[in-house]
């Protein structure tokens, strides 16, 4: 069974906010997907889902918090720090007894520590490259020429709207210089669930043989744990 | 190497663009790119330069991105052979 539920996300000063998770029922063992980042969130989402669902039917349940900010999230986007995301994922898996963790790309970055499984992670700094490199492309287009430099020295000051999503001063301080933590989980690289990741798609997309293949590598993992 | 730049080109156009396989082989030089393609939006082409840096091992300037680059397969591969050069 799926549900969509409501939990109480801590926020960085104290006290919570309520957010919007995807969950799916199961067995004992219960998964925390940290969602991609930015474009990639939308590129992933069903694929997302798609593992979930597949999950589910092995006995595996889970659930898909949105980050604040980001999603059905009310809160201010622009408020947000990597450190703020971290803690909500944290506050997530407390509140819904995860076990177990699957990090979407960038996700990772903002994963907390259980055991589990990065997918594809990707650093902060190439996904602000692409994402600095999209503004300047759409610049171009329309007649201002930016550079990655200044755009960054702006932001780090002011903040900066990157591909529709306006990103603080503090956000793009420290986000450009993370990489993922992989000790203790699993990585997957995208050439175990054979074929392209479907966050290259200009188009959001789907693909049945790759859910398949990542919801059968976490259902036979935990099944081993067991 | 030079056939491996059109092989490794051909392979990124078709994850990037959700090709169905070997679509890609029937590109030719003069197959039009930006303006044709209605899936190559900034953030699409953005993530394509970013996957060509990727797996060619190259970089690729921001200034040297225009409408001349991307405008078709042939000189798109003419640019990202001369870097791999």
């Amino acid at each position: 069974m799926r549900h969509t539920i409501e939990w109480p996300c801590p926020l960085p000063g104290g006290g919570v906010a309520r957010e919007w998770a995807l969950d799916y029922d199961g067995g004992p063992a219960r998964l925390l997907i940290v969602p991609a980042l930015f474009d990639e969130a939308n590129k992933l989402r069903r694929f997302s889902v798609e593992v979930m669902r597949r999950l589910s039917g092995a006995g595996v349940a889970s659930v898909l918090p949105d980050l604040p900010g980001c999603n059905e999230s009310l809160l201010p986007l622009g408020a947000q720090t990597p450190g703020d995301w971290r803690l909500a994922m944290e506050g997530a898996a407390r509140h819904f007894g995860c076990t177990h963790v699957l990090a979407m790309r960038g996700g990772a970055l903002v994963a907390p520590a259980l055991p589990g499984w990065h997918y594809a992670p990707v650093a902060g700094a190439s996904q602000l490259r692409q994402m600095l490199r999209a503004r300047i492309l759409s610049a171009r287009e329309a007649g201002r020429e930016e550079t990655q430099d200044s755009l960054l020295t702006l932001g780090r000051e002011s903040g900066l709207d990157l591909a529709g999503y306006a990103l603080g001063p503090d956000f793009l301080r420290e986000f450009g210089g993370m990489v993922a933590d992989g000790s203790g989980v699993a990585t997957l690289t995208q050439d175990l669930l054979g074929g392209p990741g479907l966050w290259l798609r200009a188009e959001p997309g789907e693909d049945a043989d790759q859910a398949d293949s990542l919801a059968a590598i976490i259902a036979i993992a935990l099944r081993g744990e067991a | 190497m030079a056939n491996d730049t059109d092989l490794l080109l051909r392979r990124i156009l078709t994850d990037v663009l959700g090709l169905k396989p070997g679509q890609a082989d029937a590109f030719t030089a003069e197959t039009g790119l930006f303006g044709h393609l209605p899936e190559l939006d900034s953030m699409a082409v953005a993530g394509l330069l970013t996957e060509i840096e990727d797996r060619l091992g190259i970089l690729i300037e921001d200034e040297d991105v225009d409408g001349d680059l991307l405008g078709d397969y042939g000189s798109l591969l003419a640019f990202v052979s001369a870097r791999r050069a």
